[in-house]
């Protein structure tokens, strides 16, 4: 053993150009996007459960309550298909890459610090604009719901941008579970809410507290303001948009502390 | 390269414990350009914590942890670093080149896809999924994704895991083009033929500390054993009880005889035995020294060597 303590000189760090690091991060979000679309478990569920629920109760039972009816669950239903990517794309794939080792090994590689992020919510933009456009698409061509062009952009806009919150929610529930158990929890949060923020019966039918309550979720908020986008809004859209951005802002935060305490 | 004694991965006095369990206590270790270092030890010793530390996956609770002689958390340090880890499940559904191209764009100059591909012989495997690979090939894969950056240290943590006899080898002569490229590695395995085949040191822990370090043949010569096998009718309880006799058990219908003093135990067998056969004696390997280092006090010596295969 050599005894004769060396300093250890720190060499010229090898320059990463500015040109490289921003194809780092494009290169993590395609492979994200490429790995869910590749990934039937993930992309048939998220893309089939809000497209035939509309197909069932909104276009061929709807149908008879007339155009209001279908442009409603046309918002409803968008609003359910575009936390599907939120909640799994982040807290699913999360919880397992943090029980199989995946993101100790990225955390041990030079990845960019964020582009593990970034590259998830950019699959989940993705996947929310392709939820977004078959239920646009289907209201324009079998439900003739009776929406203007500009409805139809600034719901898929809302829709879109929508998916935010629901990354965030997904990314904390994601640093607390681990594991293989993660789908069902996050199906346990996903379905409840979905119906408690009236996203499957129209909220004035259903009870007095569950009305009341219904400002606490986060998808109660974001259905209010697709509901505006198709002209059937109450107003109010600087609170809902304040609500929700303030959903993405403390679950971010609280997910990103967990994550340097805890990996 | 102007540096050849350079320093590259250095631990002084490393403290971590989770909780009340102490994985690290007081731990030094320093790694020097182009060194091939094998930590050996048995589970719970506190490999993995000591290649967190210098990985920057948390941080010590005392002593010192550097690479490049900057902090392990800092992503310029471990832009020179390149990893192969032994828990990772990758990404099922990517194809083998988009896995190599990812790992690619994460450092400033890394080697192209087809380079990486070639140092770990997983050219024909490029556009396959990388679920569809078997645990050998995935393990390739993931040493060409080590590889691809240009790293000058690799942490290549159990590579052959799961790799036939074939596999290993081709494995260890690319481990050894990395290193005869200037490259430093430092090596967990649970194999001790592997880092006898390609460790310049070796260092070997128990509860969170070095029990011992050097070279493989000064490992070796730590622990003064030999061992006589042959084909005996002498009696295994007599034998046991003899002077410099360690241990006597019995592989494939020969006896072994493990001694520090085989000249004298051969004369008295062979006065014991004339029909004895087959004698062989045998120089201890690496195996010997590492179960009589990490034996714990009134551990059996085979709960030990089970613990090291």
């Amino acid at each position: 053993m050599n005894a004769i303590p060396m300093p250890a000189l720190a060499p010229a760090d090898a320059v990463m150009p500015r040109s490289r690091l921003v194809r780092a991060y494009l290169m993590e979000a395609r492979a994200e996007c490429l790995r869910y679309l590749r990934a039937p478990g993930f992309l048939l569920p998220t893309l089939l459960f809000p497209s035939v629920f509309y197909l069932m109760f909104g276009i061929f039972l709807g149908r008879a309550n007339g155009a209001d009816a279908s442009r409603f669950l046309l918002a409803s239903y968008a609003t359910f298909g575009v936390m599907a990517p939120g909640l799994f794309g982040f807290g699913v794939s999360l919880a397992l890459e943090r029980d199989t080792g995946l993101l100790t090994l990225k955390r041990a590689m030079p990845m960019p610090p964020g582009a593990y992020l970034i590259g998830k919510m950019v699959m989940a933009l993705l996947v929310a604009a392709v939820v977004a456009l078959i239920l646009l698409a289907m209201a324009g061509f079998l439900a003739h719901a009776g929406l203007t062009f500009e409805q139809g952009a600034s719901l898929f806009g809302i829709e879109v941008l929508g998916v935010l919150p629901f990354c965030a929610l997904g990314l904390f529930i994601g640093t607390l579970i681990k594991g293989q158990g993660a789908p069902g929890l996050v199906n346990l949060i996903y379905l409840p809410m979905a119906f408690l923020s009236g996203l499957w019966f129209p909220l004035n039918l259903l009870p007095g507290p569950i009305q009341a309550i219904a400002p606490i979720w986060p998808a109660y908020h974001l259905d209010q303001l697709a509901l505006s986008a198709v002209g059937l809004g109450q107003g109010a859209h600087a609170v809902h948009v304040l609500v929700l951005a303030a959903y993405t802002g403390i679950f971010l935060a609280l997910a990103a502390r967990r994550l340097r305490r805890n990996g | 390269m102007t540096h050849p004694d350079q320093v590259v991965a250095r631990l002084a006095g490393a403290k971590k414990a989770y909780g009340k369990q102490v994985a690290l206590q007081g731990f030094d270790l320093e790694l020097r350009r182009g060194q091939l270092l094998a930590l050996l030890g048995p589970n719970g010793a506190g490999k993995t914590t000591a290649i967190g530390l210098l990985l920057g996956l948390f941080r010590a609770d005392g002593g010192t942890v550097e690479l490049f002689g900057r902090d392990p958390q800092r992503i310029e340090a471990r832009r020179k670093v390149g990893v192969m880890l032994q828990s990772a499940v990758l990404q099922q559904t990517l194809k083998v080149g988009e896995l190599i191209a990812l790992t690619a764009s994460y450092y400033p100059h890394p080697y192209s896809v087809a380079e990486a591909a070639g140092f770990a012989g997983v050219q024909d495997l490029l556009g396959r999924r990388y679920g569809a690979l078997s645990g050998g090939q995935q393990r390739r894969v993931q040493f060409a994704m080590a590889t691809v950056g240009r790293p000058e240290l690799l942490f290549l943590d159990e590579p052959t895991v799961g790799m036939d006899l074939q596999a290993r080898q081709a494995l260890w002569a690319a481990v050894r083009q990395q290193v005869a490229n200037g490259v430093s590695v430092v090596l967990t395995t649970h194999y001790l033929e592997e880092a006898e085949a390609l460790a310049d040191r070796v260092c070997v822990m128990a509860r969170g500390r070095a029990i011992s370090e050097g070279s493989v043949d000064e490992l070796r010569a730590t622990v003064d054993r030999k061992r006589i096998r042959c084909i005996t009718t002498l009696d295994w309880a007599t034998l046991a009880n003899w002077e410099h006799v360690q241990e006597v058990r019995e592989e494939n219908g020969r006896l072994v005889v493990v001694t520090t003093n085989a000249e004298v135990v051969v004369r008295r067998m062979l006065a014991d035995d004339a029909t004895l056969s087959e004698l062989e004696v045998q120089r201890g390997g690496l195996a010997d020294a590492f179960t009589e280092l990490t034996r714990e006090p009134g551990d059996t010596p085979d709960a030990s060597i089970k613990e090291a295969a």
